[in-house]
């Protein structure tokens, strides 16, 4: 037998021929295959299940599903394998289970934080805000640590999540939400026009019983739509967001419910369906009843005892008190006495009850108490006794308690339709007076709810109590639940209203009902009519809050998806990436790309290499892997003059084979992206840019072309990954590749500094630049990119003759730095101007148009005080600036100061056995030879202004 | 004199339902199509409905917008073909790339193929949507890439070679799940 | 998560666009004043309800066009090419 709280027999999902082992807080347990984690401990009598958000007060078992506010737990299979807050009564079992509950210390049954419940008049709404406002600083460092520790729920895994998560993206004309019968006869019938049908429920098998549910009709649906091609039915599958245009975020759970996950299936897949049509047959939520101690374990709705004692064979209790204000909950009346539990008492807060469910009770012997409420409960961690108390004809409660003796106590308040998602689509919900709930209204998206989530309870489902129950004058005996997630009482709610909180969106985020991993599924329409009395409104003046995603909490990983290790985001290699990384290079992430940093030798650290490096590239040469440059072909008989509008340049003076720095500016005048521009034919640019701007300059490029000059004729095409280029610089650059390259004359005269020729290098076609951006001669070598690594190979072979090396993009930038060069995006920052970087002869001043130009006459943009780009060299050689310190015109100064500009680069060179530093400095250009201010952490720097060039200013040797 | 150099696409291995393809030629074409249709008729082999991929011969045209086409075709003919696109269009405003180097190719087959393509790709693979020879630039979890439906269970994606072995990581991954890759259960 | 009709391709999902703000702001001429090119560069509406905005088919087609999209409920009314109204 597992458990001594089962029934005889039934149970329709449960297999008492497969009895299962678990474990709850470290006691063994046994259930049966088909319990849910809920079932099996209450077929143990294990009521207690957690403690509370706030007051640390026992927590049992209240419903049956996702709507259950309590019992959450923590399941583990191992310290990485560690779930926080589950829903117990959706956890299926499985052999050797563990779980453990939440929110208790040393103890679930004795826990010390019960001490705020005893405190509780010292804790209520606004508790926090109101009372740990001073100190200020106490906030941070005393208070909130100490709050966080002692509130929150469950512990999040201490271990990287050692399982995979899957993805889909899935399209039907019809998404089924729900299979219970409404959405199983919509899924059919849609089925049945031979359209794309998915059916999801976030249980498995589906409900063989419904409240509905008389015959096997249902089963016979299901297995009809399993069968059927077009058909998807997704088990154990929950929507959980629905986004606009009829996309809907589903999760399902694949493995969770197994005792040894197999390897290769993910845990969780995340399917996002666009549906042609969403019918949404998600049902409605009973709910609970408030008065003082509803929230004692054996408290319990009244539809979740059916369903545990119809489903899974268990008996919530012996003596079971019922107290509903609704007909469905003498259906639990009349099924657990035939299953021979004692129904001490079955009181109804309408005055009246005339219904076919409460006449089948009073048929099988019951006594209906009408027009009764309660005083509350009795108990410290089960309940044992139900005060019930008769309300007068006027509606005032005066009478003797009754005290019934009872181990259980069952409610029900009504039911609420399921319109989370409904609402989350931009449906609008309207109030149903008779109901006493809101429905569905007008759709915002192409979507439909049916069955008792539009409304449609059933003949046999009348009546419905709202917020708190009538009791006698005088203080309350205990706390009226709410919201039992986050421990809102009915005396929270009246607080807020008098201390003048009127909209409900207000009171929910005072009193934060309605809020956490359940999102108000019990609590919300109690709450608002709770608050709709006090504030002396009608319900649906006072309106609902806004139902939020996620439905039911979704993990990380489940979102996450396939997106995580290797597979978080794509990681760009260039063709000669295996080469830099068999010598040892050290990498280093350049938006997408992974490009060599340094090529370290023995013993080298990045100082040391990174000096080697640049002194090789000055002495001998060296090369360098620039194939993340981006590229775009420019080509059409329009081209100049397209280049003419886009960059600042003037490219109509821009001969065949020559190569110019080009500048591209916004419209707002500030330099967006900048590059070496060739023109290798009357009608065609190969234009370069930056590693990270590539993507954006392409569309930027497109955008004007296609939307403020469609009458020019040219075309662009993204060559970045067409070529691999290999940057050989340094005075013995040409002696390394004269001997690898045909059909091109290397002389100066024939292809001077800022000139191209097309070729062939290593037997394959090239594209042949002199080009530098280290001020030694300089060659870059494109081939097409398959052919990059043989090509380096061949180069790296060559220089070996004449002391090559390689070298990584922090030489790279020391080397450049010391030339002046800019880095758009390090020494620019979108506020910099063509002059402010220093960059004004490049703009073609006589060009009628260009991004940029009408901006550049702005008075902001032409202020002489603006930033202007310097260097900085450093009163002691061996200081290196901190890139991003800020520089003072006086020394010693303590905060606030005057900020008159910013270090972007700064480096050791090696080459000028000093630190070098290039700056924005407001006015820099008038202030050379001036000693400015750098603080450190250390104190701070006197530093002069200077030239940005630092190492040969003439630029000689350019030609080698 | 060096030794030549040889071509040496990515290599990211291969799965079950994908395989890498073959290097081959591949230009980027870009004209408007009404202006190229006018000047060059029949003559030009292009694709022009939308979205839709022209197999003439060793070459296919995959239609990818209102003026650009990816013409591919086997390596030793690129530059000849390339020529002849050019002198067709003669007098008319376009520009002939070759990109052949730019991207690389995979194939990916069988009764999973469509399965495989939904766990990164957002588009709709129910034949009535995206039939055989249906092609577009789209997406593929974070790459982009060119999907030319070639059959029912065929399809072909293009991407840019640095993103080749994130999208075969990505293939393989998900492979797993699928049955005879030891899974129990397809999607 | 919207669905898109792009002129030239069709209907097709977010994830192949990209966002190009308002419509129908026209550059002004190099000659135009401060104030022209300031509304140009910075001004742009906040609007409730149905607004014109750029859209550009950026993992498709390539091309930009226009789309009026109904800012309270997301439900696009409309899309046509650049240079339409």
């Amino acid at each position: 037998m597992s458990g001594p709280w089962r029934s005889a027999s039934g149970g329709s999902s449960i297999d008492r021929s497969r009895p299962v082992r678990f474990e709850f807080d470290g006691r063994p347990y046994q259930g049966f295959a088909g319990d849910t984690l809920a079932s099996a401990l209450l077929a143990n009598g294990v009521h207690l299940v957690g403690r509370s958000f706030k007051y640390h007060r026992p927590r049992g078992i209240m419903a049956a599903g996702p709507e259950d506010p309590n019992a959450l737990v923590t399941v583990r299979r191992d310290a990485a394998r560690y779930t926080p807050n589950l829903n117990a009564a959706q956890v299926e079992l499985y052999e050797g289970l563990m779980a453990e509950s939440q929110n208790r210390w040393p103890s679930l049954h004795f826990d010390v934080g019960r001490i705020n419940d005893y405190l509780s008049r010292f804790l209520p709404s606004g508790f926090y805000y109101k009372t740990f406002m001073w100190p200020r600083k106490a906030w941070h460092g005393f208070y909130e640590p100490r709050i966080r520790a002692a509130a929150g729920l469950g512990r999040a895994p201490s271990e990287p999540d050692p399982d995979t998560y899957g993805q889909r993206f899935a399209h039907c004309e019809v998404l089924v939400i729900g299979a219970g019968p409404a959405g199983l006869t919509e899924a059919l019938a849609a089925a049945r026009t031979g359209v794309r049908v998915i059916v999801c429920d976030e249980q498995v098998p589906p409900p063989r019983t419904s409240p509905a549910d008389s015959a096997g009709e249902w089963h016979d649906i299901r297995a009809q739509l399993a069968v059927m091609p077009n058909v998807t039915v997704l088990a154990r599958t929950t929507a959980f967001g629905y986004m606009p245009h009829n996309m809907v975020a589903l999760t399902e759970r694949l493995t969770d419910h197994l005792s040894a996950p197999p390897k290769h299936v993910p845990r969780e897949r995340l399917w996002q369906v666009r549906a042609r049509e969403v019918v949404l047959a998600t049902g409605a939520i009973e709910r609970p009843l408030v008065f003082p101690g509803n929230d004692l374990p054996g408290v319990m709705l009244a539809g979740a005892a059916r369903t545990y004692l119809g489903r899974y064979g268990v008996l919530p209790g012996a003596r079971v008190a019922i107290l509903t204000a609704n007909d469905e909950a003498y259906r639990a009346a009349v099924e657990l006495r035939a299953a021979g539990v004692e129904v001490v008492a079955l009181a109804d807060l309408r005055p009246q009850v005339m219904g076919r469910l409460p006449e089948a009770a009073r048929q099988a012997g019951m006594t209906i108490r009408t027009g009764t409420t309660t005083v509350g409960t009795r108990g410290d961690q089960h309940v044992t006794a139900l005060g019930l108390c008769a309300i007068g004809a006027d509606g005032t409660v005066s009478g003797a308690v009754d005290w019934i003796g009872c181990d259980t106590v069952l409610m029900s308040g009504g039911f609420t339709p399921s319109v989370h998602l409904f609402s989350q689509s931009r449906g609008k919900l309207t109030w149903d007076a008779s109901l006493q709930v809101f429905v569905p209204g007008a759709a915002a998206e192409n979507c439909r709810c049916v069955g008792a989530c539009a409304g449609e309870m059933g003949a046999d489902s009348g009546g419905s109590w709202l917020g708190a129950l009538p009791r006698p004058e005088g203080p309350a005996t205990g706390k009226s639940f709410v919201d039992w997630q986050n421990d809102v009482t009915a005396a929270d709610l009246d607080l807020a209203v008098r201390e003048g909180f009127r909209s409900i969106e207000h009171i929910k985020r005072y009193t934060t009902t309605g809020m956490a991993t359940d999102q108000g599924k019990t609590s919300n329409l109690n709450a608002l009519a709770i608050a709709a009395q006090r504030l002396r409104r009608a319900i649906p003046e006072v309106g609902l809050t806004t139902f939020r995603m996620p439905y039911l909490p979704v993990g990380f990983g489940g979102l996450a998806g396939y997106a995580r290790g290797e597979l978080f985001a794509p990681v760009r290699k260039t063709p000669m990436y295996d080469w830099a990384a068999e010598r040892g290079a050290v990498f280093e992430p350049v938006s997408l790309w992974q490009r060599a940093r340094y090529f370290p030798q023995p013993g080298e650290d990045m100082h040391q290499a990174v000096a080697r490096e640049c002194c090789n590239v000055r002495r001998a040469c060296g090369m360098f892997d620039a194939s993340t440059l981006g590229k775009i072909e420019v080509v059409g008989p329009d081209a100049v003059e397209f280049m003419n509008r886009m960059y600042v340049n003037n490219w109509s003076t821009l001969a065949v084979g020559r190569c110019r720095y080009g500048i591209l500016l916004r419209d707002d005048g500030f330099v967006y992206d900048d590059g070496v521009v060739a023109r290798t034919a009357a009608d065609r640019f190969h234009v370069t840019t930056t590693t990270g701007g590539a993507p954006r300059v392409l569309a930027m490029m497109e955008d004007y072309l296609q939307t403020e000059w469609p009458d020019l004729k040219v075309w662009l095409t993204s060559t970045t990954e067409q070529w691999a280029v290999i940057a050989v610089q340094g005075p013995k650059a040409r002696a390394v590749i004269e001997l690898l390259v045909e059909d091109v004359d290397l002389a100066n005269a024939a292809l001077p500094h800022m000139s191209v020729a097309r070729g062939r290098v290593c037997g394959v076609p090239a594209l042949v630049f002199r080009v530098s951006f280290t001020g030694e001669l300089g060659y870059e070598i494109n081939v097409p990119a398959d052919y990059g690594a043989d090509v380096w190979r061949a180069v790296w072979q060559a220089g070996q003759a004449h002391g090559i090396c390689a070298y990584g993009t922090e030489a790279m930038h020391v080397l450049r730095a010391e030339k002046g060069y800019v880095i758009v995006g390090q020494d620019t920052d979108g506020t910099v101007t063509a002059d402010d970087a220093g960059l004004s002869w490049a703009v073609g001043k006589s060009k009628p148009d260009f991004l940029g130009l009408a901006s550049l006459r702005r008075a902001a943009l032409v202020d002489p005080n603006r930033k202007q780009l310097v260097g900085l060299l450093t009163s002691d050689p061996n200081v290196v600036l901190e890139e991003g310190s800020q520089i003072t015109a006086t020394a010693s100064l303590r905060p606030p100061m005057k900020v008159i500009g910013h270090v972007t680069s700064s480096y050791y060179s090696a080459v000028l056995g000093r630190s070098i530093a290039l700056a924005l400095v407001s006015a820099g250009r008038s202030r050379m030879g001036q000693t400015l201010y750098v603080p450190t952490r250390t104190g701070e720097s006197s530093v002069t202004v200077t030239n940005p060039v630092s190492y040969d200013p003439k630029g000689e040797r350019l030609n080698g | 004199m060096a030794e030549i150099a040889l071509r040496r696409p990515p290599s990211p291995g291969a799965g079950s339902y994908w395989r890498p393809l073959p290097p081959c030629a591949r230009y980027a074409l870009r004209v408007n199509l009404v202006d190229a249709a006018a000047a060059a008729g029949s003559a030009l082999p292009v694709a022009t409905a939308a979205c839709r991929a022209s197999v003439q011969g060793d070459w296919a045209a995959l239609w990818l917008g209102p003026d650009e086409q990816l013409l591919i075709g086997p390596e030793p003919a690129g530059a000849a073909f390339a020529d002849a696109v050019a002198s067709a269009l003669q007098g008319v405003s376009h520009s002939v790339v070759d990109v052949s180097h730019r991207q690389g190719a995979i194939e990916i087959t069988g009764p999973h193929a469509a399965a495989l393509v939904n766990a990164g790709c957002p588009l709709d693979l129910d034949l009535a949507a995206t039939p055989a020879g249906f092609c577009s630039r789209t997406v593929f979890a974070k790459a982009e890439i060119v999907l030319w439906r070639r059959g029912n269970e065929h399809f072909h994606l293009e991407i840019w070679r640095s993103f080749m072995p994130y999208l075969a990581a990505f293939l393989s991954e998900v492979e797993r799940e699928l049955p005879g890759q030891g899974g129990s259960r397809g999607a | 998560m919207l669905l898109i009709p792009c002129p030239y391709c069709g209907v097709r999902p977010e994830l192949e666009f990209s966002y190009g703000g308002q419509a129908h702001i026209a550059r002004p001429q190099t000659s135009a004043s401060a104030e022209e090119w300031a509304a140009f560069q910075y001004e742009r509406v906040n609007t409730r309800g149905p607004h014109a905005e750029r859209w550009r088919h950026t993992h498709g087609c390539g091309r930009f066009f226009n789309v009026v999209r109904d800012t309270t409920t997301d439900q696009i009314l409309r899309s046509y090419r650049s240079g339409e109204r």
